[in-house]
């Protein structure tokens, strides 16, 4: 699963993507065991109401399940216009 | 319906019209237009736009056909850059052609509602060292409510 970070979560993280063989079932399970990872994934997630999650570019919330899902993204509010 | 993600400039005047021009028994057209303004007050240097390619595009699709499922619109045009701004540069402008103002107007207000907190983008200012990610207004996500 590709999991893709933007902004600021993106330079909390380090990284613009991850690649993860996960188990997780929701989007929840997959927050929790990228903040185990290492601390700067923790920080990244310390505040999940800061944060949005789109699953395979369609934007849900962190109880959407993950079967068959290729790709996860976490970003903060949009600020388009 | 026309929708462009891209990181060049574009010209403002010959896309609306450009857009005018596509038209047929519309008799009203309503364009609005977003600039960089600088809130630090003669500080900022670039305004960096970050988007989520792939899925900006098709959010935008779906905004614009739910804009065109609520008012009776012939047409749409958003057109949103990305990369790195400055002061006073044109950031994203959306067309609508209609056959009356009312749905031209409304049509209009609701696709820059629906873009500026539906759409992944991410404002970014840099002024000298200083970065500052854009935070999303509470009153950004109130607007979405009235429609």
């Amino acid at each position: 699963m590709d999991v893709l970070y933007f902004a600021w979560v993106r330079e909390r993280v380090g990284r613009p993507k991850d690649k993860l063989e996960t188990d997780a079932e929701t989007v929840r399970d997959l927050v929790n065991e990228l903040r185990e990872k290492e601390e700067r994934y923790a920080a990244a997630f310390a505040d999940l109401d800061a944060l949005r999650v789109a699953v395979d570019q369609e934007l849900t919330d962190f109880d959407a399940p993950l079967k068959n899902a290729r790709e996860v993204a976490f970003f903060p509010p949009m600020t388009g216009g | 319906m026309d929708i462009r993600v891209q990181e060049q400039p574009f010209d403002l005047g010959a896309e609306a019209n450009a857009f005018a021009a596509k038209q047929t028994g519309m008799g009203a057209l309503v364009t609005f237009t977003g600039i960089v303004r600088d809130l630090a007050e003669g500080d900022l240097d670039t305004m960096e736009i970050e988007h989520y390619p792939g899925m900006t595009e098709k959010a935008i699709e779906t905004i614009a056909n739910e804009a065109l499922s609520r008012w009776t619109l012939g047409d749409i045009l958003v057109i949103h850059r990305y990369g790195k701004l400055h002061a006073d540069e044109v950031i994203m402008m959306v067309a609508t052609a209609a056959r009356h103002r009312a749905d031209a107007f409304q049509g209009a207000e609701f696709l820059m509602d629906f873009l500026k907190s539906r759409a992944p983008f991410w404002k970014k200012e840099v002024s000298g060292t200083a970065t500052d990610w854009v935070a999303a207004k509470d009153e950004d996500e109130d607007a979405l409510s009235r429609w």
